[in-house]
């Protein structure tokens, strides 16, 4: 009897864990300088750079269907651009 | 602007660890410093329990659970693989006959790819401070060439924060109850990288996940070294400390800061770096009450005195490695 236990790489993917949160982290693009911190630090790794194409800017935004909303950072950000905010669903 | 998500590191996110999970943050520093021809051999503990939950999986790179005792063993398989596949590809095995390709070009190009596979044995501070440790010892003797990378949470967190070897003096776990006339866990942490160095491990060095830049350095650095390697993460680990999610990296850099958790780095048994403490050093205190496990100390004038036995423990720490 032949079993097939291997699994295609990354497919956890498809596990949408955003719904565990309380707090979700509010990112204010006009303080963010574009360090990258909250993205080191981000246990689920789902903080990734944006670029506005109006000003040029460059923030970070976080990927919401991921996002447990630790908070960690939001206590790490240098400039305090970061808030977390009570879920309303 | 583009707000998609890039999925640009090698573990995947939708795994289901903690909020504020330290380990898996280590995890992914990790496995981006090693690169994607990396392939990892897990031992059983948080590390693989959250990442693949059948039938999928975090990892892009090849992955195999071990049991909690054998990580070390069936890394010390896939590398001797690699290693008679490499001399099949030479012609300087018994095993080479139609096994090797005729094109010497082709021939050339699997060789470079056999020999630049690192392979890497994950696994908790159970798996490799008491379960594996015979198998772990066995592997550094043999002298493969296999990075062994322990996540310390200091105890075993997967099954519900049991005392392990590497539970630090008078701890709060479920086996180590502070009572009236007990104060946690009586035993000392096992100092694994004097027991690493003792094997004449090429590197062997301990970080922690305040500093993932510093993580992913020290992976880079040992995997340019061929032999038997160890690293050690301290990761927090928030039902387990009884911390706050949002205080897991503040609490790993407490630990470098007061000087309980050295952080330093040998190559081929010299110590080659050491990260100081700032001036002022902070109190343990600092560090202690961040934590639940901690908490009963700060109820008595017994605990005061346990309190300043740490202190001395850190003191201690900063004198042998001259962290200051």
């Amino acid at each position: 009897m032949k079993i097939n236990l291997a699994v295609s790489p990354g497919t956890t993917k498809d596990c949408k864990t955003g719904n565990w949160r309380v707090y979700y982290p509010l990112i204010d693009h006009e303080k963010c300088i574009a360090c990258g911190t909250c993205a080191r630090v981000c246990p689920e790794g789902c903080v990734f750079p944006v670029k506005d194409e109006k000003s040029k800017k460059i923030y970070f935004e976080k990927d919401l269907d991921y996002c447990k909303g630790c908070g960690i950072c939001a206590e790490e950000c240098l400039v305090k651009a970061i808030t977390m905010e009570l879920e309303r669903r | 602007m583009t707000d998609k998500m890039l999925f640009n590191s090698l573990l995947n996110p939708g795994h289901s660890s903690c909020a504020g999970c330290g380990e898996i943050l280590a995890m992914r520093h990790v496995l981006d410093a090693a690169g994607s021809n990396t392939i990892i051999v897990n031992a059983t503990g948080c590390s693989e329990v959250t990442t693949s939950k059948f039938p999928t999986s975090s990892f892009k790179v090849p992955w195999i659970h071990a049991n909690f005792e054998n990580a070390s063993a069936v890394a010390a398989g896939v590398w001797a693989a690699l290693k008679t596949k490499r001399k099949i590809l030479r012609g300087s095995s018994r095993f080479t006959s139609g096994l090797a390709p005729q094109d010497d070009k082709q021939k050339q190009a699997q060789d470079d790819k056999a020999g630049k596979i690192n392979v890497m044995a994950w696994g908790g501070d159970g798996a490799f401070f008491d379960i594996g440790f015979g198998l772990l010892s066995g592997s550094w003797e043999r002298g493969e060439n296999i990075l062994h990378v322990c996540f310390d949470n200091e105890a075993y967190m997967n099954t519900g924060v049991q005392a392990s070897g590497a539970t630090p003096f008078s701890a709060n776990t479920t086996t180590t109850p502070p009572d009236t006339n007990s104060f946690g866990n009586e035993l000392m942490k096992k100092d694994m990288i004097a027991i690493a160095l003792a094997h004449r491990c090429v590197y062997a060095g301990t970080a922690t996940i305040a500093n993932v830049v510093d993580i992913e350095n020290k992976v880079k650095k040992a995997l340019t070294l061929a032999g038997p390697k160890y690293l050690q993460i301290l990761v927090t680990c928030v039902p387990g400390w009884y911390t706050d999610a949002k205080d897991t990296i503040k609490i790993a850099r407490l630990a470098q800061q007061t000087g309980v958790y050295p952080v330093v780095e040998f190559v081929n048994g010299e110590l080659l770096d050491a990260v100081k403490c700032p001036v002022p050093r902070p109190k343990v205190e600092e560090y202690l009450k961040l934590q639940g496990r901690y908490k009963h100390l700060f109820k008595s004038d017994k605990g005061q005195v346990i309190i300043k036995k740490i202190q001395s423990m850190a003191d201690e720490n900063m004198e042998k490695y001259n962290l200051q």
